[in-house]
């Protein structure tokens, strides 16, 4: 295959990687931006998104839209409250220290899996695209879902972007953010501000999942490649910039992408760690970070 | 102190005098000839240690390899257990990891105290539970089929004695194949012994027959995505040599269908691609007209033999290789008769070597070692083998099938000699 159509391909996943890694990290930077809880159960909540996804497109029948369409509505929801209630049962108890929450979501990491093993097994199992379209290059085809994941991952950003930004919620949110103690005197139930949020956290990561199952199928331990990845991309974009995190996940994904289909896929996880060894070093509050008061 | 508890009568049993006496009644206890041990031996069941991918990566093996162990062990213990004594089977997880299989096999030694240690598939698996086999004189019979058993490079007390090796499989296919699907190959193999078996051996076994393997495509075994390989496919490519495991494999495939559509190169898989894996499945649509080896044929074949039938009424599978009652349920049809053909193999050869406990373990290797051929009938359904002692492996009939409306039909069967190759060394010169 000649340069050219080569570059193409390799666009192409690498946008796809970025697609469901923003929508993955933004959730991981949110929780952290605001609650300044660093949550390595973030993996499991995306991968419980992809579990409930198959067995919710499995109750369904019919055209395999209906079971997706399904999945991507009600998978998301679940994960959401099971996160509300990790949130209230455990994080709040641990009054948000950060030392404390991060033993504690190591510790929901495990439970979360072992729960997917026990009930779900150690299957991988395939949730059928909603549509099958072959777009024909006049080189290689490629799967019109994976274009359609681009376009809906973007979508849900800019709706995440939108209402972090130009809403009330996202205002009482920020205030948060900024200074959770004023934002209290000022009678913003924070308490229920960070319950939602970590619910919104986890729900970014399970739509993400949800959208990647048709192309990658659900299994137990999908979780830690998104954990790692997203990890990368929130250091490199600075915890908690959600303009940092799109951004650095469009440069994960596509490098990603890029040297994975030019040389190997092992030297794009080496170049993505040197990246985030180089940020720490010389920007430790990442690219668009700003740095600790 | 020590004047006091001496003078304290029955106190003066110290903890340390206690240890002594419990470590020395212990050593009485592991001693060899212990009458206790002798009497219980005759009634006693045989303890095969079941090393088993519950998780991981081969757990869809698993799943196949305990159902079809539980089914040879039934008839066996019907039909009288091995030697007058009845077999009991031990499971344990290794999880699809090589560190976690070491583990058992020392935990079925020490904890459980079972007898031999029987089973697991993925070769990376073996590789790093054999020498822990060979420390503890573990006699350790795999369902593996990469060469690392016939490499001689494990062990005198590792047996691959129920399904062959990758090289002989190789070696067997390698001229129907380019006498039929095509002599300009590109190979997609998983980063690991196994697949790496596969790129040393297929690679001189085309060339011998006036082929040629023009690329060589390694993919890390947890590999989710694929599509970005396919670009080093060169376009002069006429067969796709593919051998993929693990939960991927169905993404494999569909990924290959979305990049080449109907326009594609001709396919030849190893199974291993698709085990467990409904024909049915959306996307695979794409295989239709494409070949594959089959150890053992998924689909009940029009000629199979009633040894055939009998095998897939015990293990409990349907015409088509799925789970009696569970169209989904698709077996591992290809490989999982090894289990019950290697349970045969250990009951011949106890019997043989008149086993009657771990003491007799060196006798059992000797006369697995001893063994040189295995008939067909309802012990080998596969078919009739022959057993090299030297290299502990045994060597089969192959089968090449094609996917035709959904289903896979044997077009060509390998004889034993088209896959028999010179040994690369003797384990019976190795000390026991």
């Amino acid at each position: 295959m000649s340069f050219g159509p080569h570059l193409l391909l390799a666009t192409l996943e690498g946008l796809v990687t970025s697609a469901v890694l923003a929508l993955t990290a933004l959730g991981l930077s949110l929780v952290f931006g605001v609650m300044r809880v660093v949550n390595v159960a973030h993996g499991e909540f995306f991968m419980l998104g992809a579990v409930l996804a198959w067995w919710i497109a499995s109750l369904a029948t019919g055209h395999p839209a209906i079971g997706f369409l399904l999945a991507l509505g009600v998978s998301p929801l679940i994960v959401g409250a099971i996160a509300l209630v990790a949130e209230r049962l455990v994080l709040r108890r641990l009054d948000y220290n950060p030392e404390a929450t991060i033993v504690a979501t190591i510790g929901m990491l495990y439970i979360i899996q072992q729960l997917a093993l026990t009930f779900y097994g150690p299957e991988a199992r395939p949730v059928e695209a909603p549509f099958s379209y072959r777009i024909l290059f006049p080189w290689f085809g490629y799967s019109g879902y994976k274009l359609s994941v681009i376009a809906f991952s973007a979508i849900m950003l800019l709706a995440t972007l939108f209402v972090l930004t130009r809403t009330k919620i996202g205002l009482v949110m920020r205030a948060t953010q900024y200074d959770s103690e004023t934002a209290q005197a000022f009678g913003i139930p924070v308490g229920r501000v960070y319950a939602g949020v970590f619910a919104l956290g986890a729900m970014l990561a399970a739509i993400a999942a949800v959208l990647i199952v048709p192309i990658q199928q659900a299994h137990y331990l999908m979780g830690l490649d998104p954990l790692l990845l997203s990890f990368i991309v929130v250091i490199i974009g600075g915890l908690g910039s959600l303009r940092g995190t799109v951004v650095a996940a469009v440069l994960i994904g596509l490098s990603d992408g890029i040297i994975s289909v030019f040389f190997s896929p092992t030297l794009a996880k080496i170049i993505a760690t040197m990246i985030v060894a180089m940020v720490l070093v010389f920007r430790p509050q990442g690219l668009f970070g700003t740095a600790a008061r | 102190m020590i004047d006091q508890s001496r003078n304290s009568g029955l106190k003066g049993l110290n903890r340390r005098t206690a240890l002594k006496g419990l470590a020395a009644s212990a050593g009485l206890m592991a001693a060899p000839g212990f009458v206790r041990y002798s009497q219980a031996q005759s009634s006693a069941p045989i303890k095969i240690g079941f090393q088993a991918h519950r998780t991981g990566i081969g757990a869809a093996y698993g799943r196949w390899y305990e159902k079809t162990t539980a089914a040879a062990l039934k008839l066996i213990n019907e039909a009288g257990g091995i030697n007058g004594r009845p077999v009991e089977i031990i499971t344990e997880d290794d999880g699809t990891d090589p560190k976690r299989g070491a583990e058992v096999v020392g935990k079925f030694a020490s904890q459980h105290k079972t007898d031999i240690v029987f089973g697991t598939l993925f070769s990376h698996v073996v590789i790093g539970s054999a020498p822990t086999a060979g420390e503890l004189k573990m006699p350790y019979y795999v369902v593996s089929e990469g060469h690392h058993v016939a490499s001689t490079k494990m062990n005198r007390y590792c047996f691959q004695p129920g399904i062959t090796d990758v090289k002989s499989q190789v070696i067997s296919m390698a001229p129907w194949i380019a006498g039929n699907v095509g002599k300009k190959i590109t190979m997609i193999y998983p980063d690991f012994a196994f697949g790496h078996d596969h790129r040393d051996y297929f690679t001189p076994a085309i060339k011998a027959q006036g082929g040629e393997v023009i690329a060589q495509i390694p993919i890390p075994p947890t590999e989710s995505s694929f599509t970005r390989y396919f670009p080093q496919i060169p376009a002069e490519t006429e067969v796709i040599y593919h051998v993929m495991v693990g939960p991927a494999v169905l993404t494999f495939v569909k990924e290959l269908g979305e990049f080449y559509g109907t326009n594609r190169p001709q396919l030849f898989g190893f199974i291993d691609s698709l085990e467990a894996v409904d024909m049915a499945s959306p996307g695979l649509e794409f295989l239709e007209g494409s070949h594959f080896w089959e150890g053992m044929p998924r689909y009940l074949q029009p000629d199979a033999s009633e040894a055939v039938k009998f095998y897939r009424d015990a293990v409990g599978i349907d015409e088509n290789g799925a789970a009696v009652g569970d169209p989904k349920d698709v077996s591992t049809a290809s490989h999982m008769f090894g289990c019950w053909e290697t349970l045969y193999v250990i009951k011949q050869a106890m019997e043989a070597a008149g086993y009657q406990g771990p003491d007799d373990r060196a006798k059992l290797v000797e006369a697995t070692e001893a063994l040189t051929e295995f008939k067909e009938g309802k012990e080998h359904p596969q078919g009739d083998k022959i057993f090299n002692g030297k290299i502990h492996q045994c060597f089969g009939h192959q089968n090449i099938s094609i996917v035709e409306g959904g289903k896979l039909k044997v077009v060509h069967r390998t004889s034993i000699e088209d896959g028999l190759y010179e040994p690369e060394g003797d384990y019976t010169t190795q000390p026991l």
